[in-house]
Formats: C-alpha cells, sequence, structure tokens
C-alpha cells in the first residue's frame, strides 16, 4: 500500500518531502511525486501518514 | 559648514542618468550639532548600532536603507485563516505571497545580483513564503552562503514562532541579529479562531490544543531570544471582532518577555485571495481603527508604524517593490559580488544622516517655542533620504506626520495610486487618493499640478510644493510654526 500526490493541488512546499521517514517523496521534473516501492504508509513509524497531516491541501495526499 | 547637498539619487539609480538634483536644498545645518552621531536620544549605543541600519526595526534607518527577502522556505507547519498558501500572483504584494521560490544557491545568486545594484540594500530577511524555522535546512544553508560572500549584510527572519526555540542556538551562531515572532494571541481560545491546525512532534493538532502549543512555544522562543541578546519584533495581524482588543493584553505579555517592537498590521482579506477568513466575511480594520489600537498600546513595546507587510520576495527601500527587476532570468548567472556601490553609498549616508538629525533638531526646537497647542496632519511624497522629493502625481503612498507641541511623530502610511500614470491624471484615481488622504490637514511634495492641488483645496486637503527637496521635518516645523502664528526668525534667531 501507498500514498501519492495529487499534483493538480500541490503547491510544491516540500513539507512532505523533509517529513516523510520512509524517503520516499522526491521532486521530480516539475512536481513532487510518491515512490510507491518506498512509501510504508508510515505504519509502525507514526500513528498517522506524515505528508498527509503536513499538507496545507486538503485532499492532496491520499491513499493510492 | 553647509548642508551637504548630495544626492542620493545619483548613487542609488541603477539603470542610467545619474542626475544630480541640483533643486535639493539645504536642509539647515545647527553648527553646533554637525559631526555629532544621529542617534535618537531614547536608545542606548548597543542597540542603536544594531538597529540603525535596519529599515524593518528602525523608522530612521528605512529612509535610507532597503530589504531583501529571499523565498527559499515555503514549507510550514501550522495553518493560519488568514493565509491561502495556494495564491501566487505577480501583482499582489503582501505576505506569504510569492511569485519565485528559491534554493538557497540560486538564492546567493540574486542576493549578490541586487547587492551590486542596489546600494541601499542593508539586510537579507527569510519570510517564508512558510516558515524560515521549520524549513530551517534551506535557511540555514542560505544565510551561510550569503554571509561567506557579503560579511557585512543583515540577516533577520520572520516566524510563526512554533519550531523557534529548537532553532535558538543556531541562529545566534548564525550571527542573526533581528528575528521576527508573528503572535496574534496569548489566549488560545482567541488562537482557536485563528489557527485551524498546526502540525508539532509528527502529528497534527487542532482546536485548543493547537493554539495552546502554539502559544507555549511562542513566548518560550521569545525569551530565549531575549536571554541571547537577539532584538526580536513581534508581528500581530489585527482582526476585528477577533483578537483586536486582545492585541493590548498581547502587547503586554511580549514586552514582559523583552520583545523590542511591537508591530500591529491590519489583516487583509479580499474574498479573491482565497483564504479563510476572506471566504467567509471577515472584514480587515480600516486606518482609523488601527491607529485607535496602535494609540492605545503606546506605552507597551515600542510600536512600530511604518511596515509596509511587504511580499516574502520584496527587494527595495520599504513602499517600493522592486523584486520583478531581480528574477532568476534577469540577472546573471554568476554574478560576482561587487562591494563598491554598498560601501560609497554607507559614507555619503553616514554624513548626510547627520545633517538630518541637526535639522530634526532644530524642527523640535522651533515646535516647542510655539505657544498654542494645536495638532497638524501633514502627508509627505518622498523617495528616501528623509526629504520631500517625490511628485505627488508618481507617489505610491503617503507617509504620514503627525505634529503637536511636544514633537513631529511619524504615524503611519497611506497607500494610493499612483495619480500620473504616463502623464496623464485620472479623474477617478484623484477621488482614490482624496479618500485615503482623510484626516489629512496638508500634503507635501516635489511637484503638483494646478488641477489636482485645486481639488484636494475642494475636499479640504491643502497641498504644496513649496517645501520640495526639504527635510521632512523642517518643512512640517516651519508649516506648523506658521500655522499657529509663530515669528521663525525670532524664534530661531
Ligand atoms: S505515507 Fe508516510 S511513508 Fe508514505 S509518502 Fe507519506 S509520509 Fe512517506
Ligand atoms: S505537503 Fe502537500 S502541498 Fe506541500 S509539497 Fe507535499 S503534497 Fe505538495
Ligand atoms: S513585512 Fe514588515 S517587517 Fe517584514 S520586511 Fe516588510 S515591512 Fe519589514
Amino acid at each position: 500500500m501507498a500514498f501519492k500526490i495529487v499534483a493538480s493541488q500541490c503547491t510544491q512546499c516540500g513539507a512532505c518531502e523533509f517529513e516523510c521517514p520512509s524517503d520516499a517523496i522526491e521532486f521530480k521534473g516539475e512536481k513532487y511525486v510518491i515512490d510507491p516501492n518506498k512509501c510504508t504508509e508510515c505504519e509502525g513509524v507514526f500513528e498517522l501518514q506524515q505528508c498527509a497531516s503536513v499538507c496545507p491541501v486538503p485532499k492532496t495526499c491520499v491513499p493510492a | 559648514m553647509s548642508a551637504p547637498i548630495i544626492s542620493l539619487e545619483s548613487l542609488t539609480n541603477t539603470t542610467s542618468s545619474g542626475q544630480l538634483l541640483t533643486t535639493a536644498k539645504s536642509g539647515g545645518c545647527a553648527s553646533s550639532s554637525c559631526g555629532s552621531s544621529s542617534r535618537p536620544t531614547d536608545m542606548d549605543s548597543a542597540t542603536w548600532e544594531k538597529i540603525k541600519d535596519h529599515p524593518c526595526f528602525s523608522e530612521a534607518a528605512h529612509h535610507y536603507f532597503a530589504r531583501m527577502h529571499v523565498a527559499v522556505a515555503p514549507a510550514c507547519n501550522i495553518q493560519c485563516n488568514y493565509c491561502n498558501r495556494k495564491y501566487d500572483c505577480a501583482n499582489e504584494s503582501r505576505p506569504g505571497v510569492v511569485s519565485e521560490k528559491l534554493t538557497p544557491d540560486q538564492a546567493l545568486r540574486k542576493v549578490i545580483a541586487v547587492a551590486n545594484e542596489v546600494p541601499q540594500l542593508s539586510v537579507l530577511g527569510i519570510a517564508g513564503p512558510g516558515d524560515a524555522c521549520y524549513d530551517w535546512k534551506k535557511t540555514r544553508a542560505t544565510f551561510g552562503r550569503v554571509a561567506r560572500e557579503i560579511p557585512d549584510i543583515k540577516l533577520c527572519i520572520s516566524t510563526n514562532g512554533l519550531a523557534l526555540p529548537e532553532h535558538v542556538d543556531e541562529l545566534a551562531e548564525l550571527n542573526i541579529s533581528h528575528v521576527t515572532i508573528t503572535i496574534n494571541m496569548v489566549d488560545p481560545a482567541v488562537g482557536e479562531k485563528i489557527y485551524p491546525w498546526i502540525f508539532y512532534g509528527h502529528r497534527r493538532y487542532t482546536g485548543m490544543e493547537a493554539a495552546k502549543i502554539l502559544h507555549e512555544r511562542q513566548m518560550l522562543g521569545l525569551e530565549m531570544l531575549s536571554k541571547r541578546g537577539i532584538l526580536t519584533k513581534i508581528n500581530s495581524v489585527m482582526i476585528p471582532g477577533v483578537n483586536d482588543q486582545h492585541l493590548i493584553e498581547v502587547n503586554k505579555w511580549v514586552k514582559e518577555r523583552g520583545a523590542f517592537l511591537h508591530n500591529v498590521m491590519p489583516l487583509i482579506s479580499d474574498p479573491a485571495h482565497g483564504t479563510w477568513f476572506g471566504q467567509t466575511g471577515q472584514r480587515g480594520p480600516n486606518a482609523l481603527e488601527l491607529k485607535a489600537l496602535q494609540d492605545r498600546l503606546e506605552g507597551g513595546a515600542k510600536l512600530m508604524r511604518h511596515c509596509r507587510q511587504c511580499r516574502a520576495d520584496a527587494v527595495g527601500l520599504l513602499g517600493t517593490d522592486r523584486g520583478q527587476e531581480f528574477t532568476l532570468d534577469q540577472i546573471p548567472f554568476e554574478p560576482g559580488y561587487n562591494s563598491g556601490k554598498r560601501h560609497a553609498y554607507r559614507e555619503v549616508v553616514a554624513r548626510i544622516r547627520d545633517d538630518h538629525l541637526a535639522a530634526k533638531n532644530q524642527a523640535i526646537t522651533t515646535l516647542a517655542s510655539v505657544s498654542v497647542r494645536g495638532s497638524l496632519h501633514v502627508a509627505v511624497a518622498t523617495k528616501g533620504g528623509g526629504r520631500i522629493n517625490e511628485h505627488f502625481g508618481h507617489a505610491k503612498e503617503f507617509q504620514v506626520y503627525e505634529a503637536s507641541q511636544t514633537g513631529i511623530k511619524f504615524v503611519g502610511h497611506r497607500k494610493v495610486e499612483p495619480y500620473c500614470r504616463g502623464g496623464w491624471g485620472e479623474e477617478a484615481t484623484l477621488g482614490g487618493i482624496i479618500a485615503a488622504l482623510e484626516g489629512i490637514d496638508i500634503v507635501l511634495c516635489a511637484k503638483i499640478g494646478d488641477c489636482p492641488q485645486k481639488q484636494l483645496m475642494e475636499a479640504g486637503i491643502r497641498a504644496t510644493e513649496a517645501f520640495g527637496y526639504d527635510y521632512i521635518e523642517t518643512a512640517i516645523s516651519a508649516l506648523y510654526a506658521a500655522e499657529y502664528g509663530l515669528d521663525l526668525s525670532k524664534a530661531t534667531a
């Protein structure tokens, strides 16, 4: 299971990138993307997904 | 000794002319005080050294020095109801808004390009568009690189305070001398209405709990900064019906914890900006409400009245934003820093300031000798340097002074649409300017046409170019004396 970023909503603030405990988020080309192979949904590390918790735009970091 | 008539414009005009203001008149130099240090009397010299070149921390400095912000820190750890981080428009000028996010390397390039072109540059700030302390890695990298290239530039940051305490030691190591914290409440019940959520310790908090944590971190951060002697400015956004009365309490709290300045700014809540407050119809205060609150706070922490609420990527003197001239595509790829212009400018300013102070002191003496009590509200068109040197039609703002027997006080500025665009005055704009000048007795400018002058007069506002290129204080004191029937030749003899 993994999360994804809805690129059309993203403000490109980069907060999710440095909060992700799995190093799964990267700025690629023109947008932030989540590598589904690396994303763990923060399981076992944090109670809630860090990207979704810090993101200022609702429904931008969502289950893929 | 005669007053130095050196044109600041010849040094600061980066484009072409470099033409001298030959019309510049002497500001009047009281020989006794020439060469004195231009420090205000109510301040110790160590503090004055820290703020004398900082346009935001010192009202006196904002006539001469410029700041620039680099937008390297877009990530934020809280949400404010007056901010919409999705919004970005090149025509908008307000905090949180930025057109060009930069990496630390790009920021260094930009700072060097601006330092080469804008000799007034004295301060580099990082004010978001997110939070400079939260997005700390980028903030630290930028400051480190710039300080290595331009050692005499002052560094400052703006923060909401949530992530401030853990970085205070590093701020001190980086020699960051000025910090601005935005504090809108000391009571979480008020905070709850301003902040929908915060992100702290790896989780999101909402409601009272969020506001309480934010409040505690803000107070802790402020105390830690004060202990280390780092000057702090507190910014508060005045939100009518939410925290306007409460800001009196905020002022007390921050003063007790060593805040150097308190800056109350009006809420900007245009629905088109898409902020929560904008969408829910929360209004901002008008100029008179803002002034009334500022007057009530007088006597608490020192108040700042010259804030322009500039964008997170603003460049230039307060009140003028030259940010659009320095976008990445317009600056050289590897500009080398050339300190020449900045040094020459500073030397001239050091000389001019003494003269300006002498003129100010002379003006205060004049006022004190007027026996009639009364006050005069004066709006000034200026391009900087403490003089009346802007044309009425070109002014984007007027600086407002209140003169009374006790002195001349800067009380704020009024933004306007310039009357002349391409040489043609427009009726609608003039109406807007007249409305913006409500309560003003006299407008001082370098030049004004007969027609706008007449229309202002019909609205009960006098406008004159008689004091063009004089120091602001010199002109105001002369006006005041004339108004209250004093014979100046006797007073100054
Ligand atoms: S859910 Fe967690 S692991 Fe996955 S991208 Fe978001 S922060 Fe990273
Ligand atoms: S936190 Fe949200 S808005 Fe910011 S970069 Fe990540 S997805 Fe985009
Ligand atoms: S926002 Fe206010 S405090 Fe900050 S640089 Fe602009 S004028 Fe100064």
